[in-house]
């Protein structure tokens, strides 16, 4: 089993711009078949046997056991599981927070950011000043901040409330700045941890669409964690679901209804009862 | 446009929740006045109360008149003394002593908070120390002090100091514990590190905690300043503590009374002044409760 860990270089580590793709892309990517770079969008997140061990000895758990998986550039990929499913571990190991134990983790040199449930906003700044820090971690000077931060605030249709602080705005406004925050850190690939799941139906419906139309504008990459089945359809190209205790990919499904969807359409709610049987045939089996 | 409409609900939806959270400007206005009065009321009420019970004891012949006066011949007293320069330079004295020995005792706390708080091993070896030192009775170091520094304003800096830094690290070491663990992963996603990770995050989020401390260690600073200006009476340099001290051995009870009424203000005064500093810190974070306090 190989057990190299590539670096992953974390958003707005440093002000350094993108290293080479030569250094980033791993080897095999160069070396691959003419039949599979053919293969239309390139993977930017490749995930090969990755496991991930928490603790050791007899305490330990096997929180992800040889995931493989792959999100190419631009795709929206929903991963879905019940509890225990190592979700959050896995994007805490492609956003760099965590190492993984085993298996071949690449983000293929893009940058990486990552968004919580939570809007985890600096309660002590201004949504303008939250998102202008973001930008300043990353070493923008300060003449360009100002204008980047009123387009990245009007991205998200904010632009009337850049002064006001995050216990002055609604949970959904929280985590638009918070998208914006992420925006900010100029990531390529966008990774979400259930964002919407605090939220009520009606503002989650239409974050769907600001998210959805955000990064069609921006050509993102989204490896985006849910609870939520119709979720999940609404907003996937490619859904995968995740087995629980280890978690596992047990199961890949291809969305092809077109866009924009509707979460009340016919479509979406055919795709979530398929996803829903099969994560209860999932939790079946670790019943005793 | 599909695209339009997006906009618009989501323009819409934004006004509508933002408009529940903050109240109009009208009823604020309203609502501050009327809060003034709230606040204001039982303070006199609680002030008139206790005159009214001096007064009952005085005129109930429980102690000589001589001995326990009326509170007008006190309040008189006070007038006069505030005519006087001897009382505004012992306030002088005083004030220096408050503002140098806190003074001192912030930067020497923060300093140990923020190395302690840095470092695991030191944490354990000197942080239970520090709550230690915290339980001393001030006036227990001064016999110490006075031996060390001699009779000298040294000596009251050093029991001040030893009084209050503990309470100001701890305040810096709790709110950087506490700073919250989202947050910190969020800083880290963002790319703060280091010197930057403190800056923009750590010390902004322990402020609250620290204020609390610094708080805490003014009582502490004031009463060992107190303690220390009876205890070490330097000669000519009158301060409150002096007074205080001259009105005992000339048995002159409407003075000492009325320098414990300036001290009781001062007291007053410096703690309200913290507590607004602590009410618009937790304000703009939204952490300030329903009653708005």
């Amino acid at each position: 089993m190989s057990v190299t860990q590539r670096s992953v270089p974390l958003a707005g580590a440093s002000s350094m711009p993108r290293p080479p793709e030569a250094v980033a892309r791993p080897p095999e990517a160069a070396a691959r078949p003419p039949e599979a770079t053919a293969r239309p969008p390139e993977a930017t997140v490749r995930l090969t046997d990755v496991s991930k061990v928490y603790g050791s000895g007899r305490t330990s758990v096997l929180a992800l056991d040889k995931v493989s998986l792959t999100v190419a550039e631009g795709e929206f990929v929903c991963l879905i599981g019940a509890s225990g499913c190592g979700k959050s571990t896995l994007l805490s190991l492609v956003a760099g927070l965590d190492t993984v134990t085993s298996g071949e983790l690449s983000t293929g040199g893009e940058r990486v950011s990552l968004m919580f449930q939570e809007p985890a906003l600096f309660p002590w700044l201004t949504a303008a000043r939250n998102v202008e820090l973001a930008l300043r971690a990353r070493g923008v000077a300060k003449q360009g901040r100002r204008a980047r931060v009123v387009e990245l605030l009007q991205a998200v249709r904010l632009g009337d409330f850049a002064g006001k602080r995050p216990h002055e705005l609604s949970g959904g406004m929280r985590q638009r700045v918070a998208m914006a925050r992420a925006l900010a850190q100029e990531a390529d690939v966008l990774l979400m941890d259930e964002p919407f799941g605090a939220l009520d139906a009606m503002t989650r419906d239409l974050l769907h669409e600001e998210l959805e139309r955000i990064c069609a504008e921006r050509r993102l990459t989204v490896l985006f964690v849910t609870h939520n089945v119709r979720e999940a359809a609404r907003l996937g190209d490619r859904v995968l679901v995740l087995s629980s205790r280890p978690g596992r990919v047990i199961e890949e499904i291809a969305v092809d209804a077109p866009r924009p969807r509707r979460i009340d359409s016919a479509e979406v709610a055919e795709l979530a009862a398929r996803m829903t049987d099969r994560l209860r045939a999932e939790m079946a089996s670790h019943g005793r | 446009m599909a695209g339009e409409m997006l906009g618009a609900a989501v323009g819409g939806l934004d006004y509508l929740e933002v408009e529940g959270l903050t109240p109009e400007p009208g009823r604020n206005l309203r609502t501050a006045g009327a809060k003034g009065w709230a606040g204001l009321w039982p303070k006199a009420a609680a002030i008139m109360l206790v005159l009214a019970v001096w007064e009952l004891v005085y005129l109930s012949g429980w102690r000589s008149h001589a001995i326990f006066p009326a509170p007008s011949t006190v309040l008189a007293n006070l007038w006069g003394q505030m005519h006087h320069a001897l009382l505004w330079q012992a306030l002088g004295t005083t004030l220096r002593r408050a503002v140098l020995g806190f003074g001192l005792a912030l930067v020497i706390g923060s300093v140990i908070g923020a190395v302690v708080s840095r470092n695991r091993p030191l944490r354990a070896a000197v942080g239970s120390m520090i709550t230690g030192l915290q339980t001393m009775p001030s006036i227990a170091w001064f016999p110490f002090a006075i031996i060390i520094f001699g009779v000298s304003n040294s000596a009251i800096m050093f029991v001040m100091v030893l009084g209050a830094a503990p309470s100001i690290a701890n305040g810096l070491i709790a709110g950087v514990d506490y700073t919250p663990p989202l947050l910190l992963r969020a800083g880290k996603t963002m790319g703060l590190g280091g010197i930057a990770l403190y800056r923009h995050l750590i010390l902004p989020a322990s402020l609250p905690t620290y204020v609390a401390g610094l708080k805490q260690g003014w009582a502490f600073s004031w009463r060992s300043l107190m303690a220390g200006e009876l205890l070490v009476i330097i000669a000519g340099s009158p301060s409150i503590g002096v007074l205080l001290d001259n009105a005992q051995s000339q048995l002159d009870m409407p003075s000492a009374m009325a320098i414990m009424i300036v001290i009781l203000l001062l007291g007053i005064g410096v703690d309200a002044a913290f507590g607004a500093v602590d009410r618009s810190i937790r304000k703009r974070r939204g952490l300030a409760d329903a009653a708005g306090r």
